[in-house]
């Protein structure tokens, strides 16, 4: 069992837990739980990022291991996308950017064809592009071709913890695309995302349940611990699912002899 | 298309039959559910719903937290002008009560600008009263030029206007619109509005959606709770919150609850509208429209606003002042009376014991 580090953008990542910053109770406690996640890279909406005040900017509460993953969270065509990449990066968030091109605010559905469009722009820029999309092979192929630097399909709608409801499709895309596959949105429980990384996916980005819990520290904690503990039983092989047990005299049992 | 259509269809259901058979079984069952259809909403609106405020307020609050989190955005409005020609007999703006007049200069706008950032507000909402005369387009375009350089989110509450007007306003840096219909009743609405070009109910009513195609990100709606029975002005504006969010997916739709308050005049409200009232309502809401931003103003108290915060509230006014010019000095006649005058600092301190994140900056100019 070899287990190879995930490496997106040039950097190597021990852990593979993405989290966020977004519907925290306060400042103090992104700081906290971050700290608490092992997690190494975390998104954060830039139309929240408050530049101007050092003690409502939030990248002041991030800690200097993480890598910043802006999003684009509000954006409604590849346009607006690349405005708001392109001010993060102006002001000094670095060159990841999340691609969240959502017109739809009743389920914050991602439109995959901007996404498309605006990761072709930003890759050519030099962005290290993950875009967040409803999971669909064509479209993650399309995204490997222009550039994208991993895939981010959605479990269930934003923030629902619904957990993978889109898994056999989800599945596609772990099968057949060589980017690393990042489940994001929908994991509303550890086991969910012990799930996924069981399954194969790279990685998984959790917020709402970790932000939203009664105790987002011990949330975050358990997270980290359902990744690794999914990652192991993916790399270590799990039997195969059968629907029937293994009968103890067999039927075929005489053509050994038995 | 227009809201107005799917008004007429429901404007003369018998309400008080529709309540009347309501049963406790219809409640728990709309309780239970996960969609709310607009016959479901309306069981909520109910008096018999009245009891189940509880098992209301437990599900809203999950359900706020889910989709908006443990935060709440602030905001502050600033009033450019108060000069207005109609004669609403509801407001203190009214063209027949006689006080002096106001309006900024752009030298005053940017000094209100200043003092409003320096409290550390980030998002404005800019209001005149209704005159195009005084407040043209024009001079409220000039204002919006100034303040794009304070503030990251800029939505407009003023006279309501043509798409073409409000897309000039999207481009010059507007992103929000606010536009109340006060009264859904039209013979109520005629009543109370008695002269000047606010008297037009069809021309406000597509207001919001004439905003959502000019390109607004945000367009909050709502009636003046106190004009007509609270339950029916309710219904109407959820509707009508409904209708633009399933029409304009990329708008962000958003409702304001403001009560009558007392002003100078004698405006008595035709609706007692009791606390019990307000938080039925925002419970109503939540459940039936679960993404809806619902926003309160310093019109309430502290105490109230406190204990509204965890059922479905997503943004606060704070610190505000009603008065044109009213935050680098202190002038003049307000539009009305305001109930929470804490700080800034202070409901920046009350959000966080109350274990919510207060958001100053929630848009950035792009």
């Amino acid at each position: 069992m070899i287990e190879e580090k995930l490496v997106i953008g040039g950097v190597k990542l021990e852990s593979r837990l993405f989290t966020g910053t977004g519907k925290f109770p306060s400042k103090e406690v992104i700081r906290e739980t971050l700290e608490a996640s092992n997690s190494q890279v975390v998104t954060m909406a830039l139309r929240r990022v408050d530049f101007d005040n050092p003690e409502e900017n939030v990248i002041n509460y991030i800690p200097d291991n993480f890598t910043l993953l802006p999003n684009t969270s509000g954006a409604r065509t590849a346009e607006e996308v690349v405005r708001i990449a392109r001010i993060a990066k102006a002001a000094g968030c670095g060159n990841w950017i999340k691609i969240e091109a959502i017109s739809d605010n009743k389920y914050l559905m991602p439109d995959n064809q901007e996404t498309i469009k605006a990761t072709e722009i930003l890759a050519k820029e030099g962005f290290v592009v993950l875009p967040y999309i409803s999971p669909d092979l064509m479209v993650a192929k399309r995204l490997e071709e222009v550039g994208a630097a991993a895939v981010m399909p959605l479990g269930a709608p934003i923030g629902s913890n619904r957990g993978l409801k889109t898994k056999e499709l989800i599945k596609i895309l772990i099968d057949e695309i060589e980017l690393p596959i990042i489940v994001d949105a929908g994991i509303g429980k550890p086991s969910h995302a012990a799930e996924a990384m069981e399954m194969g996916a790279d990685a998984v980005l959790v917020n709402t349940a970790i932000a939203t819990a009664n105790d987002p520290v011990k949330m975050a904690q358990a997270f980290d611990y359902a990744v690794q503990a999914g990652r192991i039983a993916y790399l270590a092989g799990p039997g195969a699912v059968k629907d029937y047990a293994s009968a103890s005299s067999p039927l075929t049992g005489f053509l050994k002899g038995e | 298309m227009s809201f107005y259509k799917e008004y007429k269809q429901v404007k003369d259901i018998d309400f008080n039959s529709f309540f009347d058979q309501v049963t406790k079984y219809d409640v728990e069952k709309v309780l239970a559910k996960d969609r709310l259809k607009r016959e479901d909403f309306l069981v909520l609106l109910s008096p018999l719903a009245n009891h189940y405020l509880e098992e209301m307020a437990q599900k809203a609050h999950q359900l706020t937290v889910q989709n908006f989190g443990k935060v709440i955005c602030l905001y502050a409005p600033l009033y450019l002008a108060n000069y207005c020609v109609n004669q609403c007999a509801y407001c203190g703006f009214n063209v027949k009560n006689g006080f002096k007049r106001d309006k900024l200069t752009l030298n005053q706008v940017a000094q209100e600008a200043k003092a409003i950032v320096n409290k550390g507000i980030k998002d404005l909402v800019v209001l005149t009263g209704e005159s195009r005369k005084h407040s043209p387009v024009s001079y409220i375009k000039d204002s919006i030029k100034i303040l794009t350089e304070y503030f990251s989110s800029i939505a407009i509450e003023v006279y309501p206007m043509e798409t073409e007007e409000y897309r000039e306003l999207v481009e010059a840096g507007v992103d929000g619109l606010t536009i109340y219909q006060e009264t859904y009743d039209e013979a109520i609405y005629d009543q109370v509005h008695i002269t000047g070009p606010k008297k037009n109910y069809r021309f406000r009513l597509d207001a919001p959606e004439r905003g959502c195609q000019a390109g607004m990100r945000r367009v909050n709606i709502g009636p003046l709770l106190g004009l007509d029975d609270w339950r029916k002005e309710a219904f109407f504006a959820g509707l009508h919150a409904d209708y633009l969010q399933n029409k304009y997916l990329d708008t962000e739709v958003s409702l304001s609850l403001p009560r009558l308050r007392p002003h100078i005049g004698s405006f008595q409200p035709n609706s007692i509208v009791d606390d019990p009232a307000l938080v039925q309502i925002i419970l109503a809401y939540r459940l039936f429209l679960p993404r809806l931003g619902i926003s309160l103003s310093t019109r309430e108290s502290d105490q109230l606003r406190d204990n509204l915060l965890p059922l479905g509230i997503t943004k606060m006014s704070a610190e505000s002042s009603t008065f044109v010019g009213g935050y680098a000095e202190n002038r003049g006649v307000n539009q009305f009376d305001i109930s929470d005058d804490r700080t800034v600092a202070e409901v920046k301190e009350l959000l966080l014991a109350r274990g919510y994140q207060p958001v100053f900056k929630d848009w950035q100019q792009i």
